[in-house]
């Protein structure tokens, strides 16, 4: 389809970027004090965009000459992301840790962040997955030193360019050896050409890949391109960490399903068919290593930590892995556990993340000592993140479990050589458990029944049940986002 | 009628909400609460079990409705001679387990709301038909089962919950892959009575790493259900869980989350993969021998009482492994030994009921006496039978029925299982009797250092067991001894179940498949 043509699919996007120009032009009227303000604009403007894509014509195409592919896998991704970011502006505008601060940019920059994961989930043009990582990043940087005067913060900020930069570096040299081996940009061209190379030219094409996953896995926070993470994370604005944990993971999710399965596969998994990499390339075998490495690892470190936000960056990490298991698969199964897995951890993570704010703005601290005895005296908290522990560690009947159960199918129904992975990832779970628990431990084994009980303010109340209840509720009948689900497993394809 | 087992299932959710209702401050009403919700779901059983028809072995009460369509997971719920006097059981011990908690008085909400959601969680486990809903109930149980040690627990109660949870969540991981194996292969359906039938063939040749599906599987669900019943060697989380948690959870745990695992390994592990049972019979047979043997050693090694009756757990579960071993008797290479295999199985199935009621008494009557003295030491007591002869008195009755002494229940399901286990097991069935001597010795040993000798002067005031104590024992102890003088209406029950399951053994096995 030409540019001309496109513009009228596109107008999700074109709202969203009427939103972010608006949200600039109304800062400007606004004093600092009043400056929240925004994020509500941004709120209403994300509800519209969201209503855009649900009313959307359901096309299967590509946009602006095969750049960008418009598909219902590529709305499903768009959904999750302005979920997260309507959650996070509204959370953000209840944060003790920005009050100090003009929020006008915090929240034009959360669009532009949106805006790029919308492109990262629809591209199939190489140019196009580096500018939409590079967006997505150079947004996040600023976002995670937003707190000025906090010498963390901008620790934080300055490490993320760090890492970034590097690895957005590797990631390019990979794709300028894909465009040298193919000479095209575009996925369906690379396809063909791919296939079509010599078997000598293996060695380079496994080159390429090592390098580009890394760029990938520098933003799923996939062990060993993680070292960021913990850092980041703690450093940042907590809303900040909140939202990295969750919407890149989401839009990265969707690059990768997309780039392994167009590009270096024979699309038959998209399909609903079975697939196979081209020219038996190992990536089912590397990604295999990459999720044991990364769940093992991620879980193994996190029971070491005293503080609950670095806990959570490596729970986060764990969690990743925990998806890259369904990767090797190839198959719709695999793509379909995914998704229902990002739904579930959606609503966990953010609500976990959702109680350390709260109890941030309260106490002001954020290690396991912070939270003793705080479900006697904050009992709504107690409860509420028992359920999010309770969750993350992959326990019915709550979303986590699921999320967990179905990404076991999709190993189990794969075949034999993957029944192993299964094993390594339920016994991460185990692991895990010991972690999740010293929190809920925490929170209730140490302290004493209190007289005086403190009730969270009512917006984060109302946030914290927003998730909560998903939660428990998409643990015992979860019927609607599988269907959700099932209709958006439709791609735009070309199979070899 | 046709909802009676939903409501079995939910009462006590219905309770634990009304009891989210109540302000925290007023303890009585929530007890009462807890308590008349635990109180009409024994009624309901009751109702049940008389109507109950026990010439049909096959699934009586059966619900059944959509829950998941797209995966294939319905809510399936059904009761049989199996599961039927587990729900008895179940619901019996929670009625007295709320009574036993009648004294507790630190956050009272909490724990009897929590502890009616374990109620939930067993109930369902014992009722669902579904292996996805058994699962979910499997794992329901974990989280309030670690709260109510956890919490409300002994000294070492941290340690002793984590390690509870952690077990317990390694064995059902393991289980869940056994189940996400038998969905696929199986033709994609998680109701056990279809894949009764479907699995023994479907199972036939498939390989898992190189091996007999049926194997692997059979051993994944194996280890699952094992660390539950416990089977050496995964019993260790269980003396450190017994002995740390508070006296009414003891007594669910070892009256009932035990049965748990035997009850699965006779539901899905026998039902699903009748293969399995000829392949594993011997081992099973063997590790029962040694948790005779090894409980029997560690409970007469023991200095607290609470822990001596925790490793008498393990002694006991160990005559339920022999006995369901022998179901392979009634198969063609033995001859087809019918009585052997319904005697092995029968009291297999007794047993879980009789360990069930007379672990509940022992727990009970240790809380009663740490209540008082607050403490265990079996060495620190002595001469207690002057000081509190109705406590005594009991105390005796019981110990001989955890001895298994002739007259009581214990004495008939024991005997039972070694005579279904002799014809095909002889050389484990004889090495076991020293199982029965261990049994003997620490018991009587135990009872003779506390009760007689000289009385401790510390102890000159200790108060007689009170009215409230009486209730929660002297029930179960009737029904013991009911049980040991007549036995048939309870052997009528399940006598036509333990058919069908010998019978499903038997025929569904083909051998050649492994």
């Amino acid at each position: 389809m030409t540019n001309l043509q496109s513009l009228s699919f596109y107008y999700p996007e074109l709202i969203l970027t009427v939103v972010i120009l608006a949200a600039i032009i109304y800062d400007l009227t606004l004093d600092k004090s009043q400056s929240g303000k925004v994020g509500w604009l941004l709120v209403v403007g994300l509800i519209g965009v969201a209503l855009a894509i649900v009313f959307q014509e359901n096309k299967v195409t590509t946009l602006f000459s095969d750049a960008i592919v418009l598909d219902p896998f590529a709305s499903f991704f768009k959904l999750i992301v302005i979920l997260a970011t309507i959650f996070v502006s509204i959370v953000s505008l209840q944060s003790g840790e920005l009050k100090a601060y003009r929020k006008g940019e915090y929240f034009t920059l959360l669009g532009i962040i949106t805006f790029g994961l919308f492109l990262m989930v629809s591209t199939v043009d190489l140019i196009l997955v580096y500018l939409s990582i590079e967006i997505v990043s150079i947004m996040s940087f600023v976002l995670a030193g937003y707190l000025k005067q906090n010498t963390r913060s901008n620790e934080a900020g300055l490490k993320y360019v760090v890492y970034g930069a590097f690895s957005s570096g590797i990631m390019l040299f990979g794709l300028s050896y894909i465009y040298g081996l193919t000479g095209s940009t575009n996925y369906f061209e690379i396809q063909h050409a791919l296939a079509g190379l010599d078997s000598e030219a293996n060695t380079a094409i496994v080159m390429a890949m090592i390098l580009m996953i890394a760029g990938f896995g520098y933003k799923i926070s996939a062990v060993p391109f993680h070292f960021w993470t913990p850092d980041v994370y703690e450093g940042a604005p907590t809303t900040i960490t909140a939202y990295l944990s969750v919407a890149p993971k989401a839009g990265a999710f969707a690059l990768m399903i997309r780039f392994f399965n167009q590009v270096l596969a024979d699309g038959g998994g998209m399909g609903g068919l079975d697939s196979s990499s081209i020219a038996t390339l190992p990536w089912p075998e590397i990604f295999s290593l990459l999720a044991i490495i990364t769940m093992t690892l991620g879980n193994l470190v996190a029971i070491q930590q005293n503080s609950i936000k670095r806990m959570l960056a490596y729970s986060s990490v764990a969690h990743a892995g925990y998806m890259l298991l369904a990767m090797p698969v190839m198959s719709g199964d695999s793509m379909y556990a995914i998704m229902m897995y990002l739904v579930m951890y959606l609503f966990m993570n953010l609500g976990a993340f959702f109680v350390v704010i709260t109890v941030q703005n309260k106490t002001g601290g954020e290690t396991f000592d912070d939270y003793k005895g705080l479900g006697w005296e904050m009992p709504m908290i107690g409860i509420v993140m028992t359920i999010f522990m309770v969750s993350l560690t992959g326990l019915p009947p709550t979303a986590g479990f699921i999320g967990k159960f179905y990404i076991f199918a999709s190993l189990i129904k794969g075949g034999n050589e993957f029944y192993w992975l299964v094993m390594i990832g339920g016994i991460n779970s185990v692991i895990s458990l010991f972690y999740y628990l010293r929190v809920v431990k925490v929170m209730y084994f140490e302290g004493e029944s209190h007289e005086k009980i403190v009730q969270p303010p009512t917006v984060m109340a109302a946030l914290l049940l927003a998730t909560a209840i998903p939660t428990v509720l998409l643990g015992v009948y979860w019927t609607p986002i599988a269907d959700w689900v099932q209709r958006s497993l439709v791609f735009f394809i070309q199979t070899l | 009628m046709e909802n009676i087992l939903n409501w079995i299932i939910w009462l006590p959710i219905i309770g634990m909400v009304a009891i989210a209702f109540i302000p925290r401050e007023k303890d009585n009403l929530i007890k009462i609460t807890a308590a008349v919700a635990t109180g009409l779901q024994l009624l309901l059983t009751l109702v049940l079990w008389q109507n109950y028809d026990a010439g049909n072995g096959g699934m009586q009460f059966t619900v059944r409705g959509e829950w998941i369509p797209s995966f294939n997971i319905s809510y399936i719920l059904g009761v049989d001679g199996l599961s039927l006097p587990m729900a008895i059981l179940t619901a019996l011990l929670c009625f007295i387990g709320i009574f036993v908690s009648w004294n507790i008085n630190k956050a009272v909400k909490g724990y009897f709301a929590l502890f009616l959601l374990l109620d939930t969680g067993i109930m369902g486990v014992f009722l669902s038909m579904d292996f996805f809903l058994f699962y979910i109930f499997w794992e329901v149980m974990l989280l309030p089962m670690y709260f109510l040690i956890g919490m409300w627990g002994g000294p070492q109660r941290e340690y002793a919950a984590i390690k509870f949870f952690l077990y317990t969540l390694f064995g059902s991981v393991l289980m869940l892959v056994g189940i996400l194996g038998l969905y696929f292969t199986c033709g994609n359906t998680f109701d056990i009575q279809v894949l009764k039938q479907v699995a023994p063939e479907a199972l036939q040749g498939v390989t898992w790493w190189g091996m007999s599906a049926i194997k692997v599987i059979w051993v994944l669900l194996f280890i699952g259900f094992a660390i539950k019943v416990p089977v050496f060697p995964f019993h260790t989380w269980l003396p450190l869980a017994h002995v740390e948690a508070p006296t009414a959870i003891s007594v669910l745990l070892a009256g009932i989350l035990l049965k748990l695992g035997v009850y699965g390994i006779l539901r899905i592990n026998y039902g699903l993969m009748p293969d399995g049972v000829y392949w594993f019979s011997g081992a099973l047979a063997f590790l029962g021998l040694i948790n005779v043997v090894w409980g029997g050693l560690c409970a007469l090694a023991q200095t607290d009482l609470k822990k001596l009756v925790a490793y008498s757990s393990v002694n006991h579960m160990g005559y339920s492994l022999i006995g369901m071993a022998a179901v392979i008797a009634a198969g063609e290479a033995n001859g087809y030994n019918l009585k052997a295999a319904q005697a092995g199985l029968g009291g297999a199935v007794f047993q879980m009921f009789n360990h069930g009621t007379i672990s509940a008494m022992l727990f009970i009557l240790v809380g009663v006496i740490y209540d008082r003295a607050h403490h265990r030491e079996i060495e620190g007591f002595g001469g207690l039978a002057a000081q509190m002869p109705i406590y005594t008195g009991i105390c005796a009755m019981v110990f001989f029925a955890g001895l298994g002494l002739p007259g009581f229940s214990g004495f008939i399901s024991e005997a039972m299982c070694f005579i279904g286990a002799f014809p095909i097991y002889k050389g484990i069935v004889i090495a076991s009797t020293i199982g029965i001597l261990l049994n003997a010795a620490y018991f009587l040993w135990a009872f003779q250092r506390i009760f007689f000798g000289k009385l401790n002067e510390k102890y000159t005031d200790l108060p007689e067991i009170n009215n409230r104590e009486l209730f929660t024992v002297v029930p179960l102890l009737i029904i013991t001894l009911f049980f040991g003088i007549y036995p048939a209406p309870y052997l009528d029950i399940i006598s036509s179940t333990m058919d069908v399951i010998i019978n499903h053994v038997v025929t569904m096995a083909t051998i050649s498949g492994m």
